[in-house]
Order: C-alpha cells, then structure tokens, then sequence
C-alpha cells in the first residue's frame, strides 16, 4: 500500500499516538503519585517496611508483610485450585467436546468473569464461609496439628479466600489458555496420533507445545487474583498476621487498602497505606509482564 | 503379481453430506512403492488417510466398504485404532517434528510404547536415524532441538520417527513438497531404498516423482480412480485417455 502523507493521515497518526502515549503516561503517573503520596512512610521505615510485621496505626509502627504474605497466599492458593480447573475446560472446549457446544461452553466460562466481585462477595459470605466452616468443623484433630490447619474454625479465613479467588480466576485462565491450545498446530496432534497416541497422549504434546503459553495464562490468573479486592475483603476474615494455617483469618493489600483509607486520620498512617498500594502496583506489573512475555513467546512460534 | 498388503474395495469416503471419494478398489503391494497422483482435491490425500484412520480426528466423516490391512478391515468393530497406526505408519507434507530433541522425538513413538529400557531406546533410537539416513549428520548431536535442522533433515527426522516404532505400512503425504531438489533427491531415494521393508504408499503432486519412485501408480480424479497400473504403464501409455491428458500436462 503507498503511503499517502495527507494531513488526514498525519492527523491521524498523531491523535491515535497520542492515545497510545496517553496509556503509558498513566502508568508511569500513578507510579510517582504512588511514589510521592507515601514518601512519609517510605522515609520513616524504608525497605524494612516490606519485611516489617507490625501493624498499629496507634502507636505509628506499620509494616507490609502480613498483607504481602496474605495477597500472595491466597493468590497461589487460588492458583491451586484454578490451574487444574481452568486446563481442564480449556482442553475439553478445545480438543474434547462436540463442535456445536464449543461456543455455548466458552460463552458459558467467560460469563463467570462478568459477575462483579461483590456479588461474589455475598455469595462467599452466605454459602462459602458455612461451607467452609463446617468442613474446618470435620477435621479430626490429628489433622489440626499440621500448620496448615491450625487454629479454631471461624469459616472466614485464607481458605475461603483462596477458594473464591479460585472461582474468579478460572474464566480468565481458561480462555487465554484454550487461544493457546488452538495455537497449537493441528500437525502436532497428528503427529503423535499417527505413531500410534492416545487422545490424552496427543493433548499432552499440544500441552508441551504450548507450554510456555500455558504457563503464562496461570501467571495472568494469578495477575487478577493479586489485585482482586471486594470478595477477598468480605471473606478473608481481616486480620493482619502471617501464618501458614488456612484456617486462621488473614489479610490482604487490597482488603487493608479498601477497609482502612477512610479511617486513616494523620498523614503517616494514608502514606503507608498508600505505600502498600505502591507494593501491590509493583508486584501485578512484574507478573502481568512475565506472563505476557510467556504467552507472547508461543502465539509467535 | 506380487502378494497384496492393503486391499481397498468399494470404499466411499464423506465428509458430511459431501461424498469425496467414490467407490474406490485397488490393492496395493507389498514391498512396493505406490504412488497416488491426480489434481488437488481429488481426493488422493483424503484416501492416504483412510488408510490409517487420520480422517477420524474430523467431525462429521462417514465411510462405506472396506479397507484390509494385512486382510484385517481397518474400518472393522474391534479395531484397535491405537494400534493400527502403529503398524501404519505416516509422514506429513509439512515437517512435523516435537519441540524437543532428536533423541526423544525419535524415541517418542516407543516411549508411550511403554518401552523404558535405556539402551534398547539407545539401540532402536540410532536404528531408526540410519534407516532414515539421517544418522551421520546428527549423530553428535541428538540432544540437540530438532527446531535446529534444516528442513529436509527435519522431514527426514520425521520419517526416522515414523520407522522408530516399526510398521509395516509408511504413508506420505507429499513429502517432499516443500523442500529444496537436492533435499528432495535424498528423501526420493530413502524412498526407493525403505520398499525393501516397508510397504509404502505416497502422494505426490510431482509427476516426475511418481515416475522415478513408485512402481505402481493410481491417478485419480474427482473422488473417482480413474486409472491404477504399473508406473511404467500408466507413464508410457496409459489406457484411459483421461491419464493421459493430465500426464502430459494438458490440466492439473
């Protein structure tokens, strides 16, 4: 196509550039507001305040850890449960069910993801926590001396976190990875279907060829479990501590932010919770990149 | 005559409602190169993979008559279709190689096999290359990724893999359509030296391949076998003035 130089065309390219540079602008200005917004606490406690556990808006002392412990618990917890989930209807959209359900099952999938979080919230509230509790409730008391189940059964807590962060997470993960596996030549299935593979054992192949693909729809899961707030908020149960007991209630950065900005009266309190906003900002980008190097690697194989 | 491997009788392939092959009958020979040619969308790919039921990854196919493998339907209740295309082997028009290593997508097939043994692998591994001629240039270098070949050393790799678990039957489909002539010449002439244990049966769209490495050929057309003789015959002088037509280039 010949490149016509009209002052249409230049217009054209300008105002959409400048569309494009507005984006990235945005993101690097809520950096430095971030930056800016929290430098009292950044001054006062420096980088121990990613590794500090106290957190007493009384006394001044504020540290990030049982929030950064909590967000990335019930992110790989969610993570957990999700993967095997989300795989699995990518591959039964893709390779598995008959083609006339292949569009009802991935509209069905990604509808889960249009349901705001706040309904999820509720239903975490009324269903999943009694669930969950009477499950904490069954557990023999052998069992409760492992770490991961200590504590009494209140139902909120990081495992209902991590389960509904599950149920949030799956749409996404399942969609990005079923583009995957469709990425995945058809000549690699028949490959291994002609030296005699099973069904499974040619899904296995269009697994390992996209492998790095999958692994980068996990990451962009895990991307949107990081940040999710409201459903997190309602069932994590709110208490700043770190410990390995999926039973004990938990915190995360999202939640604090959300539950304590309102309350946060003198100015070293709103910069550290602004500072943990930073934390938060700078954790989701360093993933969101990762899995778009990932995912962007197999699309161009 | 020589003793037969794949009879075909009758059979009528659909995809759909679409019949694409009509009432198709031939035998093909053992130890024998045959060489399926016509225009595109003839039906002759269609038909290759029949042979090892490749068409049944397609929604919506339909068959009638009968394919016998070794005088067993292919098409038959109780096939085990795993099986079957362990002893029918196939290689694509495209490379198709695993992104893993030489070694391992040579040892593939045998792998989900069940076969464990290292030095066995080892052993049935350097086997399989050789047959395919491909040892000598690879041999220092089979955990490298097969990406890294060239193309026709990849297509070559395909077939080693292909021979690896050790069929009876090799199908190509036109598989050296998309190589160079020098890479061209060497599958072309693992072609002519693999009928020694192998029975294999080959599309092609170049009629000058089909003359040099098939002994029997079958030129088809419009779903239909319009003509199946010796090479030499359906070359020199073909009964059916359709063959003829399309031999000498006049359509296609």
């Amino acid at each position: 196509m010949p490149i016509i130089k009209t002052s249409e065309d230049r217009a054209l390219r300008l105002g959409t550039g400048a569309f494009a540079v507005f984006v990235v602008l945005l993101v690097a200005g809520i950096g430095v507001v971030l930056t800016q917004q929290s430098v009292l606490s950044i001054r006062k406690f420096g980088l121990a305040f990613w590794t500090r556990s106290t957190w007493n808006p009384v006394s001044g002392e504020f540290g990030a850890l049982p929030f950064i412990w909590g967000t990335l618990y019930s992110s790989l917890i969610a993570l957990l449960i999700a993967a095997p989930i989300a795989l699995g209807i990518a591959i039964f959209i893709n390779e598995i069910s008959p083609l006339k359900l292949r569009q009802p099952l991935s509209y069905l999938t990604e509808l889960l993801a249009a349901i705001p979080s706040i309904v999820y919230g509720l239903w975490g509230i009324f269903v999943l926590v009694p669930i969950v509790r009477k499950l904490e409730l069954l557990a023999p008391e052998w069992l409760k001396k492992v770490p991961l189940f200590t504590g009494p059964p209140l139902g909120v807590g990081m495992l209902s976190a991590g389960v509904i962060l599950a149920v949030m997470v799956v749409p996404l993960t399942s969609s990005v990875a079923r583009e995957i596996l469709r990425g995945v030549p058809m000549t690699q299935r028949e490959a291994a279907l002609a030296l005699g593979a099973t069904r499974w054992e040619a899904i296995r192949i269009a697994l390992g060829y996209g492998r790095t693909g999958i692994i980068g729809a996990v990451m962009l899961g895990l991307g949107r479990a990081l940040g999710e707030t409201m459903a997190v908020t309602m069932v994590i149960g709110n208490n700043p501590q770190v410990s390995t007991s999926l039973f004990a209630p938990q915190y995360t950065m999202a939640a604090v932010i959300a539950n304590e900005f309102t309350e946060a009266a003198d100015e070293l309190y709103l910069h550290a919770l602004i500072e943990i906003g930073l934390v938060l900002f700078l954790i989701t980008i360093v993933v969101n990149a990762l899995s778009r190097i990932l995912t962007r690697r197999v699309v161009r194989a | 005559m020589d003793e037969v491997k794949i009879t075909v009788r009758d059979f009528d392939f659909y995809y759909g409602t679409n019949k694409v092959l009509h009432a198709i009958s031939l035998d093909i020979p053992k130890n024998r190169v045959t060489a399926l040619i016509g225009p595109s969308g003839c039906g002759k790919s269609t038909f290759l993979r029949s042979i090892n039921r490749m068409n049944d990854i397609i929604p919506g196919i339909r068959v009638d008559g009968k394919i016998l493998v070794d005088d067993v339907d292919v098409y038959g209740s109780g096939i085990d279709v795993v099986s079957l295309r362990r002893r029918v082997g196939m290689v694509f028009q495209k490379s198709n190689p695993f992104p893993k290593s030489i070694y391992e997508n040579v040892a593939y097939g045998l792998r989900i096999n069940g076969l464990r043994d290292k030095r066995k692998l080892d052993e049935a591994v350097s086997r399989s290359l050789d047959r395919a001629a491909l040892l000598d240039e690879v041999k220092d270098r089979l955990n490298a990724s097969a990406l890294a070949l060239s193309g026709g050393q990849q297509q070559r790799l395909c077939i080693a893999r292909a021979l690896a678990v050790d069929p009876d039957v090799l199908l190509m489909d036109e598989p050296a359509s998309a190589l160079d002539p020098i890479a061209t010449q060497k599958i072309e002439e693992l072609v002519f030296d693999l009928k020694k244990n192998y029975t294999i049966v080959i599309v092609t769209h170049n009629m000058q391949q089909a003359a040099r490495v098939s002994d029997r050929t079958a030129f088809f057309m419009l779903g239909k076998l319009v003509e199946y003789d010796d090479t030499r015959t359906i070359f020199m002088n073909p009964s059916v003035k359709l063959t003829e037509d399309y031999i000498t280039g006049r359509f296609g």
